[in-house]
C-alpha cells in the first residue's frame, strides 16, 4: 500500500493552496470555504486556519452533503439508500466567492452534484475548486483550481485519504484492487 | 469523496422492510436512522430553494380515506421538497363511492406504476393488507385506532431536538388513550428508545392491556406530570365521543386539562406537545398551548422533515417504476 502523501506533505500542500487562494483573490474578503462531506470538511477547516494565519481574518466555513444530488441516487433499482448527513452553511452565498473543498477529484460527478447543490443556496459570484488529490479519469468537464497533488492512477486503483479528524492519521495512499 | 462506483462503498445502514406500517415493525436502530436522516432533511426546509432532486421521476400517491389536513399537507410538502411527483386521491372523488374495494382501488393505482403509496384509512390494518398486495412501498399515514408512525417519529424528533436524547426522559401522555393511534405509536417508539412513559386519562378512556406495553398508567394528572420532561396532550376526539365517556367537556378540562398551574409540577424545562388539531379549553388551555413551553408548531414543522426522511429511505427499496405505455 504505497503512501503517496504523509502528514508533512499534506500540511504543506494545504498551506501552499491557502497562499494561492489569497493571491488569486487578492485577500480573503468576501470569501467562504465549503467542504464536501465527509473529508472535504476537515480539509476546509485546515485551509481556513491557514488563511487566518496568512491574512489575520476569519473566513466562514460550511459543510455540504451532496447525497441528495447524486446522479446515481435513484438509478440502482433496489438497495439501501446512502446515508444523508447534515448540510451546514450558516452564511449567505450571494455575491461571495466560494472555495469548494474535496479530498479526491476523480470522475467529477461529486463536484457536479456539489455545484448543483450550491446554486440552490444562492448565487455566488464565483466558485473555485480545491482538491487534495487529482487522480484523473474525469467523466465530466470539470477542473480543479487548486490541487494538492496530481496522482496518475489506473481506474483499477483506489485512492484513500485519511485525515486525523476522521481517521486518526494524515495520509494519502494508492491501493490496487486485487 | 468522489461519487459513483468509485472508492466509496454505500453505507449498509437501511430500513429492513419495504414499507412503513408501524413503529411496532421498526428496530431501535432503524428509528434512529430515520431521526438522523430527518435532521439532515430539516435543513433543506431552511434554504432559499427548498427542494432537492433526490426523488426526481418518482410518483407518490397519497391515498386518503379519512379526512386529514395536517398529515396530508405535510406528506405533500415532504414529497415536493424531494422532487417527487405527487398525486392525491380523495375518497369523495374516487371510485370508492361507487363501491370499489380498497384492494381493487390499490391494484388499479399500482397498475399505473407509482413508486410509493401513502395510505390513511379508518380501518386498522389497511396498510398491512395493501403491503401484501402491492410491490410499491406503503407508508401508513394513520390506520384506524392502530398506528400513526410518522406522527410518533416527528414527536421523537422534536423531543430529541429539544432534549438531546430520549432515553431516561419522563414522558407523560395525557388524554383520550382509547381512540388514539398517536398514543400507540408513541408508546411503542418511546419505550423502544428507553423513555419512562406515563399515560393518564379518565378510566373510561384507558384501553385494556396498556400496562403490558411497558408504561405506567394513572388517572391522576398530577402524578403523571410530576417531574416530567415532556408532556404530550392527546386530542379529545369529539367525533368519537357519543359513548358518554365523561360527563362534560368542562368537567374533562377541570380534571384532565393542561393548565399553567398543573404544568408547574413538571421539570422547569418541560416541553408541551400536541399532535393537533387542538381543542382549546378541553384538553389544553390557551395559555399552555401558546405559552413558552409549547413546541406544538415545531412539531408541525418537524413533520415535514420526518416524512422526507421516511420517503427517502423507503425509495431505495421496492423501486420498480415501470413505464406505463
Amino acid at each position: 500500500m504505497p503512501v503517496v502523501m504523509d502528514a508533512d506533505r499534506i500540511s504543506r500542500a494545504l498551506v501552499r493552496i491557502a497562499h494561492e487562494v489569497v493571491e488569486r483573490n487578492r485577500g480573503v474578503e468576501n470569501l467562504a470555504i465549503i467542504g464536501v462531506r465527509s473529508r472535504g470538511v476537515p480539509l476546509a477547516r485546515r485551509i481556513a486556519a491557514a488563511l487566518k494565519s496568512i491574512s489575520g481574518d476569519d473566513v466562514p466555513v460550511g459543510a455540504l452533503d451532496i447525497t441528495l444530488y447524486r446522479d446515481d441516487l435513484m438509478r440502482q433499482t433496489v438497495g439501501p439508500q446512502p446515508l444523508v448527513r447534515r448540510t451546514e452553511i450558516p452564511f449567505s452565498l450571494d455575491d461571495r466567492v466560494i472555495v469548494l473543498v474535496d479530498d479526491v477529484l476523480f470522475t467529477g460527478r461529486t463536484t457536479r452534484a456539489a455545484l448543483d447543490a450550491l446554486v440552490d443556496f444562492g448565487r455566488p459570484r464565483a466558485i473555485q475548486l480545491v482538491v487534495l488529490v487529482d487522480r484523473g479519469h474525469r467523466e465530466l468537464p470539470i477542473k480543479a483550481d487548486y490541487v494538492g497533488k496530481n496522482i496518475p492512477t489506473s481506474r483499477r486503483e483506489s485512492v484513500h485519504v485519511r485525515l486525523s479528524e476522521t481517521d486518526g492519521t494524515d495520509e494519502v495512499s494508492v491501493e490496487s484492487e486485487a | 469523496m468522489d461519487a459513483p462506483g468509485t472508492e466509496v462503498a454505500l453505507p449498509a445502514t437501511a430500513l429492513r422492510g419495504k414499507d412503513l406500517l408501524g413503529i411496532a415493525e421498526l428496530a431501535p436502530e432503524e428509528i434512529l436512522l430515520i431521526l438522523d436522516t430527518a435532521e439532515a432533511m430539516k435543513e433543506i426546509s431552511q434554504r432559499q430553494i427548498k427542494k432537492v432532486p433526490a426523488l426526481r421521476g418518482r410518483t407518490v400517491v397519497n391515498l386518503f380515506f379519512e379526512p386529514s389536513t395536517r398529515t396530508r399537507t405535510s406528506f405533500e410538502i415532504a414529497e415536493k421538497r424531494l422532487s417527487a411527483d405527487t398525486l392525491g386521491v380523495a375518497v369523495a372523488s374516487s371510485s370508492v363511492v361507487k363501491g370499489e374495494t380498497l384492494v381493487d382501488t390499490a391494484r388499479n393505482i399500482e397498475a399505473m406504476g407509482p413508486s410509493m403509496i401513502v395510505l390513511r384509512h379508518a380501518s386498522s390494518g389497511a396498510p398491512h393488507l395493501l403491503s401484501r398486495i402491492c410491490k410499491s412501498p406503503i407508508i401508513n399515514a394513520g390506520d384506524g385506532l392502530h398506528e400513526h408512525p410518522t406522527q410518533a417519529l416527528l414527536d421523537a424528533f422534536t423531543i430529541r431536538e429539544r432534549k438531546g436524547r430520549i432515553a431516561g426522559l419522563k414522558v407523560a401522555i395525557v388524554g383520550d388513550l382509547l381512540h388514539s393511534r398517536v398514543l400507540r405509536s408513541n408508546v411503542l417508539l418511546l419505550t423502544k428508545l428507553g423513555a419512562d412513559v406515563w399515560v393518564c386519562g379518565p378510566p373510561t378512556l384507558i384501553p385494556m392491556g396498556l400496562a403490558a406495553m411497558g408504561v405506567t398508567t394513572t388517572t391522576s394528572v398530577d402524578a403523571a406530570v410530576e417531574g416530567a420532561d415532556v408532556v404530550m396532550m392527546l386530542r379529545i376526539q369529539l367525533e368519537r365521543m357519543e359513548g358518554g365517556f365523561f360527563p362534560s367537556l368542562r368537567e374533562y378540562f377541570r380534571v384532565f386539562g393542561m393548565t399553567d398551574a398543573r404544568l408547574r409540577r413538571a421539570k422547569p424545562d418541560v416541553i408541551v406537545m400536541h399532535p393537533g388539531p387542538i381543542n382549546r379549553g378541553v384538553e389544553i388551555s390557551s395559555e399552555v398551548a401558546d405559552g413558552p413551553y409549547s413546541v406544538i408548531l415545531d412539531q408541525v414543522a418537524n413533520g415535514v422533515a420526518a416524512r422526507m426522511a421516511v420517503l427517502y429511505l423507503l425509495a431505495g427499496g421496492g423501486a420498480h417504476d415501470e413505464v406505463v405505455a
